[in-house]
């Protein structure tokens, strides 16, 4: 026979040291490439678009028309395809592993619903066409406000609002112009609990009201007695989270609701949290009055690294008057109309949030995914979502410290930053250490109420291995923690595309656009 | 249920792992008079061919676009965008990811929004651009309240080429904020009478250039008059590719621009989601609203990107920040940036100049339909024209006959110029579309 | 040199002037300072007025006046170098000088080096 040993060898040799690392001659990690910026790649006379050339008499454009160079490089379309795939291969996705931002529901985004907001039927229409060439898109809106309203218990839905802070914008203008309207345009405080996220508080001011904080009691809720001690003539509005970003439920929130009515405030619900009981609790029977649903968390439509977003808002009988233009009526008989002047029935509309009607694409996906669920599949959503954050509550409190351990959680588990006493290590090292095994962090620091607060939400479309899978790395972390591992954590990031940033010089000499004469952007050619 | 993992199984012996008996006592903390007993009065989960019906039917009832001679505009524009560019933003790494506050594992949205705000910027001709705005309208809303900011100032003044929706979205918000806005009347040429309306009361001027009626303004004397009173010069364009062909408004001399990106990536969706786009001078950087990505570099010393400046939002400031604003509208950015790269600027100017071509021989169509004037005599690629009947009335009529012809004015603003017809041709319209809408008016207005 | 509990100082000068700024403990609670929005000349503060803001990465945080007065000078150094805050908080990374209305009444209320240095002993 003949020995013929000349090819490749099939499989691994012993490695002479496991722990020899390199740094590569391209900055590239085997698949993970290292790539420059457009501006550092492209070419000015570059385009990945085959348009003509078009003769033109520029005459009538005097002096308008633009002769010095803009700064946009172009690439060819499969340069641009590598591009930004090669960029895509940095982040972390919902479709890589469990995403357990808490109070942001990141939850499995059906393609199904890409697909029908894609349809030429919805993304190939103008805004502004003749309404009888859009029927179908007015009965989309028409049919998405009956779903809000069902869910909620609410009898009116304004949809513009883009996303959740300007929901919140939408519901306090509602409750501002609800009070003039009364002879009540005095009253100018809002009251908010100190867990309240950030736009709680940021909305109030920007529309001229004062802020004063509410307390909470030990047990994470609203304190009650602060707030009856709070309310008062000059009281607006109160705005509740429910579930609250303590992921608790507002045991008293039909007490808090009869209190502020009582003393003539409107009571505005932020419905970040609405998953942990969509389909099973109705706003409307809590005795709420504005409430604003993100569609990109309970209704699953894409974060898309951060938007675009939807923010619709439900009110009830006492501030449906006040709803931004635009709406839809219907005839009862298919046909739609839309709503888009402030006369007859919409005199009182406190004005509009934005051009046209609002995020059209948005409402399609958010229809598909209730559709695709239905009221049996929405409450089977809010009962797994409250089931996987119970669960990582109890499989995690036994080497983490739950900042509420007594009862249930709701949609999200909280835990603070107790059990890294002693250890030298922070909430922050924590989460670096997690995204080396491949997880996104928890939402750290956040709610301020707790100390080096971790907020976990895995939300129903997690399967219990991967939870598993989660608590397991979890737990080693918090034992390596205690078991004084402390450079697995002050380093991590080791295996991520970066390691950690540096945040400081990011903001002291701030660098917010490519310009060709950085000297930094040439030297890290 | 197609999109919930747990089984039955997996229920029990979590919630024996809960230590509780059933998932009703998880929603012990709900009052006993606002537990559902059962699903609310809705129709059941229903698979993806069910879904696909039932919404394919609502779709199939609209009209769309691209199966009619097509000429709306005002403020929303209908270009082709390359395929390259919905595959990519439909990669799982840039769809189902959140906001990057974990820069380590999110350098492609990062890095993506620093090649997005560099193109911005030197679009509109700006220094410094942030990471996107819902939209054109909350974006110029937004830029007033910033100039009120900046000069402490309570009086903004509107030009009367001010897109109508964008005048009452920045009234509501001044509103409330205080803020006095005084808008000027509508008119093709609006843009003359805003320097006599400065005042030392005066915040800002808010211009747009192509205004409403596709006026093409040099906005240098405005600038001059607003610096000398102390204002500030906002900006703003609600056809971005118009800037592969007019002069920046950088360059002649604003201080915040407002833009609508739609126009380079996203499709008209009927309204929305659309990108504002929004840039400053650097002087005025710290009174932005919005998110901005700013580079730095790692532990090893690697270039990267992160979310910077964010003391001036809102999850930092609470009631002292910017804007309550918390979202940007990512995915339709990147969409932007995408295109935006494809195009380069030698095929965004090759695309400007097609715009402005088609809409010229628009014009020229249009001006030989007897009894129909064209109103707007410096336009990029869109324009108005008086009709001799109003113009909604036409429009149905045109549209029954199966033309898109165009958006009234008073769809815009009610009872105003009803006679006034805003028409638009991009490079998606033929020169026979061009021709069905001569025809078709020259029958509808005889 | 003078202290308040909200930990900024004030050291009175020969000419009647004052110059103030926050403590080398807040500095150091705050973490790396990025930026610092200083008051404009010829302002009038009273005592207890947000004039001036001090942000590091993470946190953006209102300085009170410790006295009233008339400004009379911010530091033109700390909008390209906020790092000297951190560096020397209570030297040359001072916010801003001003020219005292109540001197008399209003330094008596503060803090000695002493007592304010118990006080964060207490904290």
């Amino acid at each position: 026979m003949s020995m013929l040993n000349v090819g490749r060898p099939t499989a691994p040799e012993a490695l002479p040291d496991n722990d020899y690392k390199h740094p590569t001659l391209t900055g590239g990690r085997g698949l993970l490439q290292d790539e420059a910026l457009i501006f550092e790649m492209g070419a000015w006379d570059k385009t990945g678009v085959d348009l003509d050339e078009v003769d033109l008499d520029l005459s009538d454009l005097g002096g308008l028309t633009r002769d010095e160079a803009i700064g946009l490089p172009g690439l060819s379309e499969p340069e641009a395809m590598r591009h930004y795939v090669r960029l895509s291969q940095k982040n972390h996705a919902i479709d890589l592993a469990i995403y357990p931002l808490g109070s942001c529901t990141m939850k499995h985004n059906p393609r199904l619903n890409e697909r029908m907001a894609r349809l030429p039927g919805f993304a190939d229409v103008h805004p502004l066409q003749p309404q009888s060439t859009v029927q179908g898109a007015l009965q989309l809106m028409d049919s998405l406000a009956h779903w809000l309203k069902t869910l909620t218990g609410m009898p009116a839905v304004a949809l513009s609002p883009k996303a959740g802070a300007h929901g919140e914008l939408c519901g306090l203008l509602a409750i501002r112009a609800a009070h003039e309207a009364k002879g009540q345009g005095h009253r100018k405080t809002v009251l908010v609990p100190t867990s309240a996220h950030g736009t709680n508080p940021a909305t109030a001011a920007f529309v001229g009201y004062r802020v004063k904080e509410v307390a909470q009691t030990a047990d994470g809720r609203v304190d009650v007695a602060d707030l009856a001690g709070k309310l008062g003539p000059d009281t607006a509005a109160i705005m509740v989270t429910n579930p609250n970003t303590c992921g608790l439920f507002e045991r008293d929130v039909v007490e808090i609701a009869r209190l502020t009515h009582e003393a003539g405030a409107y009571f505005y619900a932020d419905g970040a949290n609405f998953n942990a009981i969509v389909g099973r609790v109705r706003p409307g029977d809590l005795g709420v009055d504005a409430m604003h649903i993100n569609l990109h968390k309970t209704f699953s439509t894409p974060h898309g690294g951060g938007g675009p977003g939807a923010g619709p808002v439900v009110l009830s009988e006492a501030l449906a008057p006040f709803a931004p233009a635009p709406w839809v009526v219907s005839d009862g008989q298919g046909g739609f109309r839309l709503e888009e002047r402030e006369a007859g029935e919409a005199a009182q509309a406190f004005g509009r949030m934005c051009v046209f009607h609002g995020q059209m694409g948005m409402y399609v996906r958010a229809l598909s995914y209730m559709l695709s669920h239905g009221s049996d599949g929405l409450r089977q959503v809010a009962e797994d979502a409250v089931l996987n954050a119970n669960y990582l509550k109890a499989r995690l409190e036994t080497e983490m410290t739950a900042a509420f351990p007594e009862g249930p959680c709701m949609h999200e588990a909280l835990f603070d930053d107790r059990w890294l006493d002693g250890t030298g290590i922070t909430t922050l090292d924590v989460a670096k250490a997690l995204i080396d095994e491949g997880f996104h962090p928890m939402t750290m620091y956040f709610p301020l109420v707790v100390r080096g607060a971790m907020l976990i939400e895995p939300t129903e479309t997690e399967p219990r291995a991967e939870l598993d899978r989660f608590a397991e790395a979890l737990l080693a972390l918090a034992r390596a923690a205690k078991a004084g591992e402390l450079e697995r954590f002050k380093g991590a990031p080791y295996h991520a595309p970066l390691r950690r940033l540096d945040e400081t010089r990011a903001a002291r000499q701030p660098k917010l656009r490519w310009r060709p004469e950085s000297p930094t952007a040439l030297a890290a050619e | 249920m197609r999109y919930l993992p747990l089984t039955d199984a997996d229920r029990r012996d979590m919630l024996s792992v809960i230590g509780v008996e059933g998932v009703d006592a998880l929603f012990a903390d709900v009052p006993q008079s606002a537990r559902l007993s059962g699903p609310v009065d809705l129709p059941r989960r229903a698979g993806e061919l069910e879904v696909e019906r039932r919404l394919g039917a609502m779709a199939a009832r609209n009209v769309t676009a691209g199966s009619a001679p097509f000429f709306c505009g005002a403020g929303a524009y209908r270009h082709h965008v390359p395929s390259t560019v919905d595959h990519l933003i439909q990669r799982s790494e840039y769809l189902t990811s959140y906001t990057p506050y974990q820069p380590e594992i999110s350098q492609g949205t990062l890095q993506a929004l620093y090649e997005f705000q560099t193109q911005v910027a030197n679009l509109l001709g700006m220094e410094v651009a942030n990471a996107s705005m819902y939209d054109g309208s909350t974006a110029t809303a937004e830029a007033v309240m910033m100039a009120t900011r900046v000069t402490r100032r309570k009086k903004a003044v509107l030009s009367g080429g001010l897109h109508p929706q964008y005048v009452h979205t920045t009234e509501t918000l001044a509103h409330v904020a205080g803020v006095r806005t005084e808008r000027l009347t509508p008119a093709i040429d609006a843009e003359a009478a805003v320097i006599e309306a400065i005042d030392p009361d005066t915040a800002c001027v808010v211009v747009q250039t192509p205004n409403v009626f596709g006026t093409a303004t040099d906005v240098s004397a405005i600038a001059e008059a607003a610096h000398r009173a102390g204002a500030l010069l906002i900006v703003v364009v609600t056809e971005a590719v118009s800037l592969g062909l007019l002069k920046a408004p950088g360059a002649m001399g604003a201080d915040i621009v407002a833009a609508e990106g739609q126009s380079i990536g996203n499709p008209l969706t009927f309204g929305g989601p659309y990108v504002g786009l929004f840039a400053c001078t650097d002087k005025l950087v710290r009174q932005m609203p919005g998110r901005l990505a700013g580079e730095t570099v790692d532990a090893d010393g690697r270039r990267g990107f992160v979310l910077t400046l964010s003391t001036r939002e809102q999850h930092i400031r609470r009631d002292k920040a910017t804007s309550n604003i918390c979202t940007n509208s990512g995915l339709c950015a990147l969409a932007f940036t995408i295109h935006m790269s494809l195009l380069g600027e030698t095929g965004l100017r090759r695309m400007a100049r097609i715009n402005h071509a088609q809409a010229k021989k628009a014009r020229d169509a249009l001006a030989a339909v007897p009894g129909v004037e064209i109103l707007t005599p410096r336009f990029f690629n869109e324009f108005a024209v008086q009709l001799p009947r109003p113009a909604e009335g036409v429009v149905d009529a045109l549209a029954a006959r199966g033309v898109l012809a165009g958006v009234p004015y008073s769809r815009l603003e009610p009872g105003v110029m009803d006679d006034v017809l805003l028409v638009a041709a991009t490079e998606t319209t033929t020169d026979e579309d061009i021709e069905a809408l001569r025809s078709g008016l020259a029958e509808v207005t005889a | 040199m003078r202290f308040t509990k909200s930990h900024e100082w004030v050291e009175l000068h020969d000419d009647g002037a004052a110059t103030v700024g926050i403590t080398r403990y807040a500095a150091d609670q705050l973490g790396d300072v990025v930026f610092v929005e200083t008051p404009e000349v010829g302002k009038t503060v009273s005592k207890g007025d947000t004039f001036a803001v001090v942000e590091s990465v993470k946190a953006a945080s209102d300085v009170y006046s410790p006295v009233s007065g008339e400004v009379i000078e911010a530091n033109p150094e700390l909008s390209s170098q906020p790092e000297m805050v951190n560096a020397d908080a209570q030297g040359t990374g001072w916010f801003a000088r001003l020219r005292l209305s109540a001197a008399d009444a209003e330094l008596g209320e503060l803090m000695t080096p002493e007592d304010y240095d118990a006080y964060i002993a207490s904290l």
